[in-house]
């Protein structure tokens, strides 16, 4: 990755709000975050941490009312996306930044064909006539590995396996050369072999094609395999953030060590006990004044109590959002 | 490993085939071999882990071995009991020794009965206790889970979904069982919440002498929870073996492509981990491929396979494998991997630092 390179999203503390009935959740509390050109940004955190919120904050797919985006700015390519107009911002998504989502069956439209759904975004977007985005909907999908593709064009959603599926959304957040890529738990709903072929598939395009890459999951070991860098969340912000090698080896958020010594490893010797991170995550039913996992922190001590730790750097590009230092084991 | 210990259940051919009906008359025009001729046992005491993919027939395997479908053939005994061609009304007498803990927590209680109510109902069905030794009970279930007692009078929607799966566990071991399937029960759970679920079905199992079918997708987790696995693919067993032997020298080449495609949370694994990316799905057990179920996927295939189905066979002690590659190895004698001519193991991490 070219050091000091200009980010193409630079994201700075962006805050998202529910207004329910019940009160305000505060979603996403000042996530701050950039991507270089041509890397993978990995965010991992369980359901409700905010990884998804954040990522649909960005381009304003969240239903509002009830989402708010409160705060922040979004840069693209210096651009700031929260000041967008509707039809701004529907010129970016899928033009611009191009986006995958969990489940390939509910975000594929059953009525259409796989071609015309290919299709749909080089004609409005690029322009292209009938016949120039057919052969490109063709060199899609042939890059992205069906087979036979262009007799598939008229196939339609359910005549694909899941896997083929999911090929057929990454043929289609591709199709207008984004410059960003926005993966939701893409292989999240795929089997183990399929998801395989996948992250197989993802590295060879970025070698190929140069875009920067923001892959959601919660699964720690994708991460490890295809990320460049890391950002872990924990109740709608990011307590720690870095290299990808530096944070799964010298983890310092007790967040991020706990949720590494939670998963048992396939390569490695089996433990006679699991370790467990004790309770439940935290509702966000206020603006947080205090760490948000000091419920289940085993260094907990009294400031995580009154104020909430900012990020601080700890290392080169490796910043954590906590009061205990990880390497004297006392607080800062 | 298994010498002289007790066979709780014994599975011989079990097979679950769901017919297919078509045309006017709706006859049956073919069947999904959801689970075809699987033959294994579970020792008392002990976990089977059972892995495979969606749709390799392993949570039907599941139910099937606990009599919640007719099973097409075979024969299942519990304790020593023949349940496989059993009705229901005497199946019903057996149920309180075998139980199972579903996948999502959310579907399978009621969401219009208390905590109380659903871990009762199974005394309620089967029991003879009275009102209030049934509650001092379903309370003595509830600190069994680690679940507060106080509780007890709410619904499920206030629970989480980790506390949820303890209520489901708590209502499985209400009537002393002695064998719970449990199917994908921590599935739909947080990674951080998995673990909490796991060690607690751990720690009855030591306290109560459980045996369990422990049925994931996670191959990581039945790493960790199995004495014993089994792999499933397309409605039939491939490989069976004691954990060690299975994660350290996977025989099968699905077994080798599964373990190989797994993740590793550890960058410097990861680097070094050699992958197998089989191609393309997995065929319909509605028309599998003639011959092995894997021809069509496996990179060792040979002429053979598309001919003949290769037999289920043991090949070390405890040691179980369908596939060619190892008709030749006499029963018991191999002594290293390389007799059998294959390809290299993916001994991942060594044959990566040689690399």
């Amino acid at each position: 990755m070219p050091d000091g390179a200009v980010p193409v999203l630079d994201v700075k503390n962006l805050k998202t709000v529910f207004r329910t009935r019940a009160g305000d959740i505060h979603a996403v509390n000042s996530v701050s975050f950039s991507l270089k050109p041509g890397e993978l940004l990995g965010v991992v955190g369980e359901s409700g941490s905010g990884k998804s919120v954040t990522m649909m904050s960005l381009l304003g797919l969240l239903p509002s009312p009830p989402a708010e985006v409160r705060e922040g700015e979004v840069l693209l390519s210096g651009r700031d996306l929260l000041k967008a107009t509707p039809e701004g911002l529907r010129k970016v998504r899928g033009r611009e930044v191009g986006f995958v989502f969990q489940d390939p069956m509910t975000s594929l439209n059953p009525v259409f064909t796989v071609g015309f759904q290919i299709m749909e975004p080089l004609r409005k977007h690029m322009g292209m006539d009938r016949k120039r985005a057919r052969d490109r909907a063709v060199e899609l999908l042939e890059l992205v590995g069906i087979p036979d593709a262009r007799r598939r064009l008229k196939d339609f959603p359910h005549q694909f396996s899941g896997g083929m599926r999911q090929r057929v959304m990454i043929a289609i957040a591709l199709a207008c050369d984004p410059k960003v890529l926005i993966a939701d738990e893409p292989t999240t709903a795929l089997d183990v072999t399929i998801q395989a072929q996948i992250l197989e598939l993802v590295k060879e395009l970025r070698q190929r094609l140069g875009m920067a890459i923001i892959w959601i999951t919660h699964d720690l070991g994708v991460i490890a395999g295809i990320a460049d860098r890391v950002a872990v969340m924990y109740g709608g912000q990011i307590v720690e953030h870095g290299p990808v090698r530096e944070v799964f080896a010298d983890a310092a958020h007790p967040y991020t060590r706990a949720l590494l010594q939670t998963v048992p490893k396939l390569r490695e010797p089996r433990a006679d006990k699991l370790r467990v991170i004790e309770g439940q995550p935290p509702i966000l039913g206020r603006q947080p004044t205090a760490c948000p996992f000091r419920a289940r922190c085993p260094h907990v001590f009294d400031r995580c109590h009154r104020e909430n730790p900012p990020r601080r750097p700890i290392g080169n590009d490796h910043d954590t959002a906590c009061f205990w230092n990880h390497r004297t084991g006392n607080p800062i | 490993m298994s010498g002289g210990r007790k066979k709780l259940v014994e599975v011989r051919n079990l097979k679950m085939h769901f017919p297919i009906v078509g045309g006017l008359l709706r006859r049956q025009v073919g069947a999904v071999k959801a689970v075809d001729d699987v033959t294994f046992d579970i020792y008392e005491g002990e976990t089977l882990g059972v892995v495979g993919e969606s749709g390799c027939g392993k949570s039907t395997c599941g139910r099937a071995v606990l009599r919640l479908y007719d099973i097409t053939a075979g024969s299942i005994k519990i304790d020593g009991t023949e349940i496989g061609k059993m009705s229901q009304t005497q199946l019903r007498k057996l149920r309180p020794t075998m139980q199972m803990v579903f996948q999502d927590p959310q579907a399978c209680l009621n969401p219009r009965m208390t905590v109380a109510a659903i871990i009762a109902e199974p005394l309620e069905e089967h029991g003879k206790l009275s009102g209030k030794d049934r509650l001092n009970r379903v309370y003595e279930l509830m600190d069994a889970v680690g679940l507060n007692r106080n509780f007890a009078n709410r619904y499920p929607h206030a629970f989480s979904g980790g506390q949820r799966q303890r209520i489901g566990i708590a209502r499985a071991l209400a009537l002393n069982p002695k064998f719970i399937v449990c199917d994908e029960p921590i599935a739909a759970l947080d990674v951080s919440i998995q673990a909490q679920v796991v060690n607690l079905l751990e720690e009855l199992q030591d306290r109560f002498g459980l045996t369990y079918m422990f049925i994931s997708h996670d191959l990581s987790m039945v790493k960790h929870i199995a004495d014993r696995v089994a792999v499933m693919y397309l409605g039939k067993i491939v490989e069976l073996a004691p954990r060690e032997a299975l994660y350290t020298n996977p025989l099968h080449p699905y077994t080798e492509a599964l373990m190989s495609a797994v993740p590793e949370p550890d960058p410097a694994i990861e680097a070094r981990v050699q992958r197998i990316i089989l191609k393309g799905d997995v065929p319909s057990p509605a028309n599998p491929p003639k011959g092995c179920n894997f021809c069509t996927r496996c990179p060792k295939v040979m002429d053979i396979c598309h001919k003949i189905d290769p037999e289920f066979r043991e090949i070390e002690p405890g040691h179980f494998v369908a596939c060619h590659l190892h008709d030749a190895t006499m029963p018991k004698t191999r002594t290293s991997a390389d007799q059998t001519g294959a390809a290299p193991r993916p001994e991942h991490i060594q044959q990566g630092e040689n690399a």
